[in-house]
């Protein structure tokens, strides 16, 4: 094990921990804000990487497919907020995690009726190409790096609008009451759909930047949804810091626990048996950091204080 | 005592039994094996709804316990066929009712693990500890490669039970039919038992459970371990239909598919997971015949009963919930 590839492995599992923040970033505020747990966040992911796959074959630029990208899913989420999620934030959570299971249903077999069975593929744009060399001689391919730096972009631009802006301010009301918000005369109700299709739009740029690492195809989302859920339950559900520290500690713990464990276990047992259980074990370690956290804070590393 | 949704209960056990009599009278074996697949996608869901209709429980990670009770059918039948013994030099066995008592042990272990750290949390935090849980023991299934791993393991013969001859549909079928009667009845008993009075009590009212000096997390941690059993017992018999158990029995589409069971039909209602399971399968069928893409409609429809109809059909049929 050379320090190269340990840094290569470590710079892999950032890469993963941005997008799992972009994925978490709109479920934990969704579910700030509104309350609700939704499921088909990862279809939205789907729609993100379809429509920017879509887009790009059609007119050959990477730039305009990640554009589409983030209008389709915010368009999508905007639809299905107002068509389905805005009858759900009184219901209890069963109703809710029901309603977007069938929307999970809606979406798959709907993209694959206009998509067709068969995977999509996106290349990755000339522009971010190539590979950049690491200390220790090792090279890392520039299109990663790049994820790393939109998502700590993204990161701050949510931390400015939360923060700082007036539609922020409101989201951070409406978290606390929004009973009072709404009796101060804000449109509760346009700021729901306003703060559902910006989590949606995270979710699909997450989808696009990923569509070029891997292929595009129905389900895609799924996986990614529930390390996303196991994100926002480490960091606290409702809490946009507790989604990166969440997303972060996930996307290392994961990486590295693939690449170590089979060679920890190597010192012990012989390699090929080595490989198995050590597979099968890191596979297992992002559910049993979940489980020592929770077990030491329920309510996860940073809890809302309102909740 | 005859009331309206009771009169609904005996028919729809009584149709499950006539349906594939019938249709093994004519000579149609592929309408038992569907029946069959209801009794069991009943049982599971039965089990599923001891925790979240009687504890309010929204586990999502029941498939968790559906897939170990697959696997202990599917592992314990390839090593009696193979004569390979297992470890600590335990032979496999081919008789379902060893197989059942070991998938639901193996379940009730699982069960209390996962459930004495989930039940620490509540409302959103245990629907999402329970799926990744359940997301857990799936990536373990998948990448661990002695028994088939991604692939699958098949059960090359159905395993027996004592005096039949289960490769015959309507011999299963009656064998998956005593079983769901019988956790029907387990499920009544359990009801109207002081532990069922106490579980629901905790859903209702926490506190006024604890101030009368009932623990609600032990309650709730024992009405977890036995909805785990029930819904493993559930999962042996499903590998068995299928002879073949593979990941997809643990995913989480399959947790999903449990709680669609027991909406469809009802929540925290004796037959409604029956009375969804049936209602599943035949959208399933009639869909499936229709349209490759099912599913999409599937969806509309789920979608529909969630906003619109939340009685689920035993709702429909045999109206309001005696029970709050």
């Amino acid at each position: 094990m050379t320090l190269a590839l340990a840094l290569e492995q470590l710079l892999n599992g950032i890469q993963l921990g941005v997008m799992l923040f972009l994925m978490a970033a709109g479920l934990t505020l969704i579910f700030g804000v509104m309350g609700l747990i939704n499921l088909a966040h990862g279809s939205l992911y789907m729609v993100g990487a379809f429509a920017c796959a879509a887009v790009a074959a059609w007119t050959g630029s990477f730039w305009l497919g990640l554009i589409a990208s983030l209008a389709c899913a915010a368009a999508a989420g905007a639809i299905v907020e107002l068509a389905v999620i805005r009858r759900l934030y009184d219901r209890d959570h069963l109703d809710q995690v029901l309603a977007t299971f069938a929307l999970i249903l809606i979406f798959s077999e709907g993209t694959r009726w206009l998509f067709g069975d068969f995977p999509l593929y996106l290349d990755i744009p000339a522009l971010l190409q190539g590979v950049v060399t690491l200390p220790g001689d090792a090279t890392y391919p520039v299109y990663r790096l790049a994820i790393i730096a939109v998502g700590a972009l993204i990161a701050l631009g949510l931390y400015l609008l939360i923060g700082k802006t007036r539609l922020g301010m409101r989201i951070r009301a409406g978290e606390s009451d929004r009973e009072m918000i709404g009796a101060l005369g804000v449109d509760i109700r346009t700021l729901y759909t306003l703060v559902f299709a910006l989590g949606s739009a995270l979710a699909g740029l997450a989808g696009a930047l990923v569509g070029a690492l891997q292929s595009v195809q129905v389900g895609m989302g799924e996986p990614v949804l529930i390390l996303a859920f196991v994100v926002i339950v480490i960091g606290g559900i409702g809490s946009i810091k507790g989604a990166l520290y969440g997303a972060l500690l996930v996307g290392v713990t994961d990486t590295l626990g693939r690449f170590l464990l089979p060679q920890l276990l190597a010192l012990f047992v012989d390699p090929s048996q080595a490989g198995m259980i050590g597979g099968a074990m890191a596979s297992m370690l992002i559910y049993v950091v979940m489980a020592v956290i929770l077990a030491v804070k329920p309510r996860g590393l940073f809890p809302p204080a309102h909740a | 005592m005859l009331t309206r949704e009771n009169t609904v209960n005996l028919v729809l056990a009584l149709l499950l039994l006539a349906a594939p009599l019938a249709a093994n009278a004519l000579g149609q074996p592929f309408y038992v094996t569907l029946a069959t697949r209801i009794a069991i996608l009943a049982l599971a869901a039965l089990g599923l709804n001891l925790a979240l209709g009687l504890g309010g429980l929204v586990s999502f990670g029941h498939a968790a316990f559906f897939g170990i009770g697959g696997y202990a059918a599917g592992i314990l039948s390839s090593h009696a066929l193979s004569y390979e013994p297992m470890i600590f030099g335990l032979p496999g066995t081919v008789q379902m009712p060893v197989i059942w008592i070991v998938a639901v042990i193996a379940a009730g272990l699982v069960a209390l693990a996962i459930g004495a750290i989930s039940l620490r949390t509540s409302g959103v935090y245990f629907i999402m500890i329970t799926l990744a849980f359940a997301q857990m023991v799936y990536y373990f299934a998948i990448s661990w490669p002695a028994y088939g791993g991604e692939d699958g393991l098949s059960i090359l013969v159905r395993n027996q039970f004592p005096g039949l001859n289960t490769m015959k549909p309507l011999s299963f079928f009656l064998v998956c039919y005593v079983v769901l009667l019988a956790g029907i009845g387990l499920f009544a008993l359990i009801r109207a038992s002081r532990f069922g009075a106490a579980l629901q009590a905790a859903r209702q009212n926490e506190t006024r459970v604890a101030t009368v000096g009932i623990h609600p997390y032990r309650i709730r941690l024992t009405g977890f371990v036995i909805s785990a059993m029930i819904t493993a017992l559930a999962g042996a018999l499903y590998a068995d239909l299928n002879r073949f158990v593979s990941p997809s029995m643990l995913s989480w589409h399959m947790s999903g598919e449990l709680i669609v069971l027991i909406i469809l039909g009802g929540t925290g209602r004796l037959f409604g997971p029956l009375a969804g399971a049936a209602l599943y399968v035949a959208f399933e069928f009639a869909l499936g015949g229709l349209t490759e893409r099912w599913q999409f409609f599937l969806g509309l429809i789920l979608l529909g009963v969630v906003l619109f109809a939340r009685g689920g059909l035993l709702g429909l049929l045999a109206g309001k919930a005696k029970h709050g």
